[in-house]
């Protein structure tokens, strides 16, 4: 296991958001995960990576007022 | 020659296909009513703001329905038409600000968090030091260009194919600006931080 950062650990950052927005190649994704079993740091980084974008989304959700969903069903066109 | 209609029976039958493919298309915009609004409310400044932007979306849409074609993804042509409601506002006028450098690599903020507070490095307990507040307004903070790609891709959970075309900007720029987008985002949480410590 290592703790210092290296090459692996840089090329292992520049594949950490394609990695999570799961667009990655199947071999690299595999060069990624053997870089993140090795390797600590990396790993929890990555996993700080996912925690946050989860956490952005729940702090910003905000969901619509009944009276606006009201508004949009009026906006249908009436039927002849 | 034009073909000859049969009669007042054709007629009837299109008009009453018509109409019921019109009040489908409606039951299934309203539908996704609630995951419009979702990335509405981020791309626009304010929540009335975002509501106005929805209603216009929506009465556009209900108006031009016969250009969305069946079986393509309508929530994109939604958010497409809202974006484009958004530019025309004028909302474009405004310049992007001169950036600042960004940090060299992606891994500050958890750097940051981890390193002040109470030792805690947990991954998952670390981004709880941020409050909603924080991350509202660093959110509103990013740039509309990048913000717009951001909102897109992390909370409407569009694909690069589908941000390129609501946006209307080739799928590199979008993964430019998503990339920059997120690392504007974390530069203003790891300023909240330093505020909140000060």
């Amino acid at each position: 296991m290592t703790d210092i950062y290296d090459e692996g650990c840089a090329h292992c950052e520049e594949m950490m958001q394609p990695y999570l927005d799961h667009v990655l190649s199947d071999a690299e994704v595999r060069e990624a995960e053997r870089h993140l079993q090795e390797c600590d740091k990396c790993r929890r980084r990555y996993r700080f990576e996912e925690s946050l974008r989860r956490y952005v989304r729940l702090a910003v959700d905000e969901q619509m007022s009944p009276a606006l969903k009201e508004k949009l069903s009026a906006l249908r066109i009436p039927l002849d | 020659m034009a073909a000859e209609d049969d009669g007042d029976g054709t007629d009837a039958l299109r008009i009453a296909t018509d109409a019921r493919d019109r009040v489908h298309f409606e039951e299934e915009a309203l539908a996704l009513a609630d995951q419009v609004y979702r990335v509405a409310r981020h791309l626009a400044n304010s929540r009335e703001e975002a509501e106005d932007l929805v209603q216009e979306t929506y009465a556009r849409a209900f108006r031009s329905w016969r250009s969305f074609q069946p079986g393509t993804n309508l929530r994109a042509w939604l958010l497409r038409i809202l974006t484009n409601l958004n530019i025309d506002r004028g909302r474009r006028n405004q310049r992007a600000p001169q950036m600042q450098a960004l940090e060299a690599n992606d891994y500050f903020l958890y750097d940051k968090l981890a390193d002040s507070g109470d030792g805690t490095t947990d991954e998952d307990r670390v981004v709880e030091r941020l409050s909603q507040d924080d991350v509202v307004s660093a959110l509103s903070a990013v740039p509309h260009d990048f913000r717009d790609v951001l909102v897109l891709v992390d909370l409407g959970d569009f694909s690069y194919q589908d941000a390129a075309q609501i946006l209307d900007i080739p799928i590199g720029t979008v993964m430019s600006r998503l990339h920059r987008g997120r690392r504007i985002l974390k530069r203003e949480l790891a300023e909240s931080v330093a505020e909140g410590d000060s």
